[in-house]
């Protein structure tokens, strides 16, 4: 079976506090998922992903990450790894992203 | 315990000075993230999945009350109230913001404690058994030689880079509760013929994607001669070690690849240089240290035993505590109490800054100002005087912290997992709290007695589960969490490593099928003192394997 190949979205953590943040269509950073530019054509994700890389003073660690249009009709992401970056720890609700909501 | 020396301060206080501009030059934008991160890693500042994690070393796991009330203080004014106390009996805290750890790193300085070596390809924190200078059972204790092994590998010129991380655990009793056998060093406090103390050293144990056990490289090694034949067994491996793929790098593979009768032939070779050229610490220096482990001051009043046995019988709780978490000590007046930090349904190894000061207030009013920090994340009062356990449980009771768990089910490992690590490939925490939720009758894990299940969150096994008597790895399958079953480890002196039961469970079968495997071994142990372990040893994987898929063994 070919493997899905998934739209993309630019991924990193903010450098002061380690916050999981997410690139913008403005090319602006958001802490929420569901703001984040979905790349469909892979060079846009790619020269992306460079332009975060070229911001180091304000994070780190940047990547591309799976993700998809959701019901709601904004990203949301694929892998289980992504969906707990949105939220935070499962032992604490109190603590990360989801405690905002 | 040890005390820092002005030596200790200075270069304790000038890393810190060092890592605060390294962190102004970074947060200026003079460093760029790759030229940060190694800087960052050596003193022990980690990015994780949601934000920054500190890890601070407790060397042998062994804290004053100051010490505790300080990693309290520090929990609240600069992360979110607790701290995570793990394998390598280290404290993470998992919410630090950058600009806050050279502060941090200050007030760990401030009660001579750093985060120096917690990560990084090099001689990491030296662990020690956690009832060091207080078990029965103790021929010596490791602390000093331990002490000695780090200020030797405290910022070695030669060993910052080695091929990889490199680890090494004590024992001073033959009944191993370090886990020597699966570290890059173990080392074992032995007597010879003429009844001397001195060690057997082993290598090339250790856990990860290719678990071994440690094999002997030296039966007997005189204490004069420790640190010359640990400096010939790390420079045998830095100049060996593979540097051509980070899972072949570890000591472990060099052992298993060269043999151990080479291998040792090789350290012995470096070793007869080694004695004539290094410069062994001088014996007052090593006097110095061990002055600095002697036993408290007992109170040595006898115990009114009648009285004590009369005040536990009278409750039910307090006799299942005394029964779970106190140990033998060698003093007959005295015991020693593991606080367990496995509530039901909570994450194991943490302690709210609450929770820490009631142990350290527990250790300055009962426990000689000691504790300590085990590998299997609990905490431990060392030395305490019988007739003080009512009370002490009482204090505990109170705070959360009198679970009568030790060594039985619900007393697990679980390393932080896909809810913290970056490397994770799923979670081990919720695993650990739905299993012993679903176990939570303590008289139920009493009958079924003495079991150690351990859960990592990936292959680099921190949580251990390669010596769990049930082992269990959290794997990302095809983008579905997915947990294999290990059966059989062991990480005591008969240590072993777990077997593969077979496929792999979902999150949501993993606790049921833990349930079967206890099930069937209640099925068919021979009585209560027939232990998990045993009956595996005895009987194989076979019945549980049958336990665990019913439906693949019928059609077989």
């Amino acid at each position: 079976m070919a493997r899905v190949v998934y739209p993309k979205i630019v991924t990193a953590n903010h450098l002061l506090e380690g916050d999981v943040i997410y690139m913008t269509a403005s090319g602006d950073w958001s802490r929420k998922h569901e703001d984040a530019k979905l790349y469909e054509d892979r060079h846009e994700a790619e020269d992306a992903l460079k332009f975060a890389q070229e911001q180091a003073h304000m994070l780190a660690g940047a990547y591309l990450a799976d993700a998809q249009i959701g019901k709601n009709g904004k990203p949301e992401p694929v892998h289980f790894r992504e969906a707990f970056r949105t939220r935070g720890p499962s032992n604490y609700p109190n603590h990360g992203k989801q405690a905002e909501v | 315990m040890y005390n820092y020396n002005q030596f200790d301060h200075d270069f304790v206080r000038n890393r810190v000075k060092e890592f605060r501009g390294q962190v102004e030059r970074r947060l200026d934008g003079s460093l760029t993230e790759d030229e940060f991160k190694p800087l960052r890693l050596m003193n022990g500042l980690y990015l994780q999945l949601h934000a920054y994690m500190l890890r601070v070393a407790i060397p042998y796991g062994t804290l004053n009350s100051r010490q505790m009330k300080q990693l309290a203080m520090i929990s609240e004014k600069w992360d979110k109230g607790y701290g995570h106390f793990t394998t390598r009996q280290n404290i993470q805290y998992n919410w630090p913001k950058l600009k806050d750890t050279p502060d941090i790193l200050d007030a760990l300085a401030d009660v001579e404690m750093h985060a120096i070596q917690t990560s990084g390809n090099c001689v990491r924190n030296v662990t020690a058994d956690h009832f060091a200078g207080a078990a029965a059972d103790e021929i010596e204790d490791p602390r000093p030689t331990a002490e000695l092994l780090r200020q030797w590998s405290m910022d070695h010129p030669e060993f910052q880079f080695l091929p990889r991380k490199f680890k090494i655990a004590m024992t001073g009793s033959p009944n191993d509760r370090a886990v020597t056998k699966a570290h890059d060093i173990g080392i074992r406090m032995v007597r010879n013929d003429k009844g001397e103390p001195g060690y057997e050293i082993l290598i090339g144990g250790g856990l990860g994607r290719t678990p071994m056990i440690g094999k002997v490289v030296r039966e007997f090694l005189p204490k004069a001669d420790l640190l010359p034949y640990v400096e010939a067994i790390l420079q045998v491996y830095n100049l060996n070690g593979r540097r051509d793929n980070k899972y072949k790098a570890r000591i472990k593979i060099l052992v298993h690849e060269t043999g151990i009768d080479t291998l040792r032939e090789w350290i012995e070779e470096v070793f007869e240089t080694q004695k004539i050229h290094h410069q062994t610490p001088p014996a007052e220096m090593i006097e110095a240290i061990e002055a600095q482990f002697q036993p408290p001051k007992f109170d040595n009043a006898k115990v009114d035993e009648d009285k004590l046995s009369k005040i536990i019988a009278a409750d039910p709780l307090l006799r299942s505590f005394v029964e779970t978490n106190i140990s033998e000590h060698f003093d007959s007046n005295h015991a020693i109490v593991t606080i367990s930090l496995k509530p039901i349904g909570g994450t194991p190894g943490d302690a709210t800054a609450k929770q820490m000061r009631i142990m350290a207030g527990l250790a300055e009013a009962y426990g000689y100002d000691e504790l300590r920090v085990s590998h299997e994340q609990n905490i431990i009062l060392p030395h305490v005087r019988r007739d003080d356990l009512p009370e002490i449980y009482k204090v505990l009771k109170d705070a959360g912290l009198a679970t009568a768990n030790v060594g039985l089910l619900s007393d697990m490992i679980a390393c932080p997992g896909m809810d913290y690590c970056a490397l994770a490939t799923a979670r081990s925490i919720p695993v650990a709290q739905e299993l012993s939720i679903a176990f939570e009758d303590l008289k139920l894990q009493q009958d079924i007695g003495p079991l150690k299940i351990k859960i990592s969150g990936c292959i680099n096994a921190c949580g251990h589960h390669h010596v769990g008597h049930i082992g269990i790895l959290g794997l990302d399958k095809a983008g579905v969490e997915s947990y294999q079953i290990t059966l059989g480890g062991d990480g005591t002196q008969t240590a072993s490593i777990g077997e593969r039961a077979g496929p792999g469970f979902s999150y949501e079968e993993i606790v049921p099928a833990v349930s079967r495997i206890i099930d069937c071994y209640m099925n068919i142990r021979e009585g209560k003192n027939d232990t998990f372990l045993d009956v595996y040893r005895r009987v194989g994987a076979d019945p549980f394997k049958e336990a665990l898929y019913p439906e693949e063994t019928a059609t077989a």
